[in-house]
């Protein structure tokens, strides 16, 4: 396959054909097209990955091809076959039944898809009986076995549960098991592991990739990540920017991609590094940071009722970072690692434990006692949307706490100027807003922010998980450099073990509020100690297929 | 750095009356409406007294009864031959005016109280809103009553009685919008920065809830609005000869079968307030709402 700008013929034995396809805009957004003039085939029996950055189009071609464009955006130009049927020229009703008989769809956040008032069993029957398949006992009886299916285990306890008492992997089973109630020829599936653990990711990539070879489905994938692509792709298509910029077999593509867009996309996929970093000129051997038996307990509910719910999420952690060097703490959602972050920080209180900051413990002091010691620990957030007050200016954002602290306006305004010049962005961002900036652009200000106290320590939690591949390389590139100029020492906190073997001296592995294993990127990746850090290691996407 | 990084995405600055809500607020045909309404009615009751031929107390016996639309009083004269377009405009002054400040007050007072309960939260933030409940489950209407036969009822007086009377409204809309925006990450960051408690409620939080107060805000000037006008028409409220469209009601009431537009016009003029306010903060609420349709 290559790129033809004419449209081909329809290939008779595609599954799903899209020809020129071209999506207005609205106006007055970015651009006037959300996709513009693509075209590709479906084989029967395949996995098409489309890959493509935030704002490339691809998860809008999905919801163009199941009908279901906001109505904001039309298809101006081209057309979409389902097997040999034109799906513009259905109506209302043709299209609803197509939807889950011919093609159906699974989403990326499994908790919004599904809806939480209703048990799991009677919302895949709804899905049946809205088409008006079989009896009652059949859907019934269906359903139990769809659970099964998608690998569940107990399927008959499984029909009575509520979303919300699942854990976001077996949600995505449920959502996939409603996707295959009517066994639809097609399956899309937006993002389907995106939300989900690494651990997790492996087991639904093994379960679509299972099910299409057990059904012979034909699978249209989307996602953002060449990992998850080389893990299960029979065909790619790279999009930019509402553009086809590639497509081809998996193979050629990953191996020798020819366009520099998918050059610069597979370039930017963080790897793991089986070798250590580089040490920076160690300054002293005394620690900045020790940690020593660091707890914390949530309680949730009333002891008195019976109804408190404990949950321990940092249990008894204990670590020392040296003056320029990198921590790296990785583990799943519920590992403590967030937790942890922010009791070095102390925004939460801890329960028990010491944390010795440059020799004084910090653990024990008040809010009031800790402020003067702020500016030396900062942190970078996770979310670059949410963590700038959309109401103040960069300016405001970046000289608000040093002029808190006693700096004289004029003096925060100069620092501040100096500074984002050094995280890359324009002075002339001192007077606008964060919603003029992309996420990448905004996690610079975060950055610079956390910079603007000339802090000992940095606590970076999840500070590139929201950011696409290419501006996550550029996010680490720029702490790395930041680090060698200032000599500030870093703990960041990650769920990505790739992102975690790129900047880090020293890798703690979290898993139930326990520092599991210990050690250097190489012990880590290459030799891990703990069947934990082993299994972690072992779900990392594309590492296989890379070696 | 590449050139991948460092541009923002729209070089032009926009004004406000370019911005989304602003748009949308054109859009939204009743707002628009609404705001010729009280626009109108503002200019009219600012201007309009020195445009008029006759004063609001010049007292014409020979005249008294006049019909609107007859000679040159314009909607008609009272019992004592007073113009009653240029009583409905000088009263129309203290009304809205009483509406505007009972609406400022109880806005301040209401954000004040929302914000630190729902930022604070905890025991301080349970006796904050139990405070609220309470005043929200004492019948407010003889509350005002009660205190205006109490007090020597002034338009200073009855403002601050309602205000008193309409501020949970306002604190219950901003502790929910603050309990939300609490536990944005950007509160976290300011906290890492070292800010104090009031620096993160009122420059930092405040500035995020102001869409939802701006809202209230407007419909309690309709409500502030109404209310002074029973509290008037029931006799306790702005006293003659200030005219106050409540209390013109009030003396139209034994005339209402020979004279009835000594009733319909000072009625007319509530209803075209309330409404007006009305249908703004419908617009308002409605252009604030990102999450609704359109853009």
């Amino acid at each position: 396959m290559t790129i033809e700008p004419n449209p081909r013929p329809l290939g008779q034995d595609a599954a799903l054909s899209v020809r020129n396809l071209t999506l207005n805009l609205p106006e007055g957004m970015e651009r006037s097209h959300a996709v513009s003039q693509i075209s590709f085939d479906l084989v029967p029996g395949k996995i098409l990955c489309i890959i493509g950055e935030s704002g490339s189009g691809k998860s809008i071609t999905a919801n163009a091809i199941m009908g279901l464009l906001p109505f904001s955006i039309r298809i101006s130009e081209g057309s979409i076959y389902v097997g040999t049927t034109e799906i513009q020229s259905m109506n209302p009703a043709a299209l609803r039944d197509m939807r889950g008989r011919k093609v159906s769809m699974i989403f990326q956040d499994p908790l919004s898809a599904l809806n939480p008032l209703m048990t799991v069993g009677d919302q895949i029957v709804e899905v049946m009986s809205a088409h008006g398949v079989g009896t009652k006992a059949e859907r019934k009886s269906r359903a139990v076995e769809l659970l099964k299916e998608v690998g569940l285990p107990e399927p008959t306890t499984m029909y009575r549960q509520y979303p919300f008492r699942l854990s976001g992997g077996q949600r995505q089973r449920v959502m996939i098991a409603m996707a295959l109630a009517l066994e639809p020829g097609i399956l899309i599936a937006d993002e389907p592991t995106t939300a989900l653990d690494v651990t997790t990711q492996a087991q639904i990539l093994t379960l679509i990739k299972d099910i299409q070879h057990r059904k012979n489905m034909s699978v249209v994938f989307i996602t953002h990540d060449f990992g998850v692509v080389a893990e299960i792709a029979d065909n790619v298509v790279v999009m930019e920017k509402g553009k086809i910029v590639e497509q081809g077999d998996a193979d050629t593509v990953l191996k020798t991609p020819f366009h520099p867009y998918t050059k610069h996309l597979i370039a930017a996929v963080p790897h793991i590094i089986g070798q250590d970093r580089t040490p920076h000129v160690a300054r002293s051997d005394t620690p900045i940071l020790r940690v020593r038996n660091l707890v914390k307990t949530y309680r949730s509910g009333s002891r008195m009722f019976g109804t408190e719910r404990v949950v321990k999420a940092v249990q008894g952690a204990s670590f020392d970072l040296l003056p320029g060097r990198t921590l790296g703490v990785v583990g799943e959602s519920g590992s403590g690692k967030s937790s942890m972050g922010r009791l070095l920080v102390k925004l939460i209180e801890s329960d028990g434990g010491e944390i010795f900051f440059e020799g004084t413990d910090i653990a024990p002091m008040s809010e009031a006692e800790f402020r003067p010691l702020r500016p030396r620990i900062q942190m970078i957030f996770q979310d670059p949307f949410a963590s700038l007050n959309p109401r103040s200016t960069i300016g405001q954002i970046l000289t608000v706490g040093p002029c808190a602290h006693g700096m004289s306006f004029s003096k925060a305004k100069a620092e501040a100027l100096a500074l984002l010049t050094e995280v890359g962005l324009d002075p002339g961002a001192f007077d606008r807003y964060p919603h003029e900036f992309s996420g990448g652009q905004r996690q610079r200000v975060g950055i610079a922010r956390a910079l603007m106290f000339k802090p000992r320590l940095l606590v970076a939690d999840e500070s590139v998980s929201a950011l696409d591949v290419s501006i996550q390389a550029q996010i680490l590139e720029l702490l790395d450099r930041i680090q060698r100029e200032t000599g500030v020492s870093m703990v960041f906190i990650t769920h990505d073990l790739r992102v975690a073997s790129q900047i880090s001296d020293e890798i703690a592995v979290m898993q139930k509020g326990r520092i599991v294993e210990m050690g250097p990127p190489s012990q880590i990746f290459l030799n891990p100690q703990s069947d934990y850090t082993r299994e972690l290691v072992a779900a990392i996407p594309g590492e296989k297929a890379a070696a | 750095m590449t050139a991948l990084s460092a541009t923002p995405h729209s070089r032009r600055r926009e004004r406000w009356w370019r911005s989304r809500t602003a748009r949308r607020f054109m859009q939204h045909k009743l707002a628009l409406v609404g705001a010729v309404i009280i626009v109108a009615l503002a200019l009219a009751c600012i201007f309009g007294p020195w445009l008029l031929p006759h004063d609001s107390l010049q007292i014409d016996i020979r005249a008294r009864f006049s019909p609107p639309f007859s000679g040159d009083h314009y909607l008609g004269t009272d019992p004592l031959g007073r113009d009653l377009a240029a009583r409905l405009l000088e009263a129309g002054r203290i009304s809205l005016l009483v509406g505007l400040f009972a609406m400022l007050l109880s806005t301040f007072v209401g954000a004040l109280v929302g914000v630190v309960a729902g930022y604070r939260g905890g025991w301080i933030g349970s006796v904050l809103m139990r405070l609220v409940d309470a005043f929200l489950a004492f019948p407010s209407i003889f509350l005002v009553l009660a205190l205006a036969a109490v007090l020597k009822p002034s338009p200073a007086v009855i403002t601050v009685i309602i205000a008193l009377t309409s501020w949970m409204e306002v604190s219950r809309i901003v502790e929910a919008e603050v309990r939300s925006l609490r536990e944005r990450e950007f509160v976290l960051a300011g906290k890492m920065l070292g800010l104090s408690g009031s620096h993160m409620m009122f420059r930092e939080v405040l500035p995020n809830a102001m869409g939802p107060i701006i809202v209230a805000a407007t419909l309690t000037v309709a409500r502030a609005i109404l209310t002074e006008a029973y509290v008037s028409f029931l006799g306790y409220g702005i006293q003659p000869p200030l005219p106050s469209w409540g209390n013109m009601l009030n003396g139209a009431q034994q005339y209402l079968e020979t004279a009835p537009w000594l009733a319909i016009v000072p009625g007319i003029a509530i209803t075209l307030a309330v409404t007006g306010f009305n249908f703004i903060g419908d617009g308002l609420r409605d252009a604030l709402d990102v999450r609704s349709e359109g853009g």
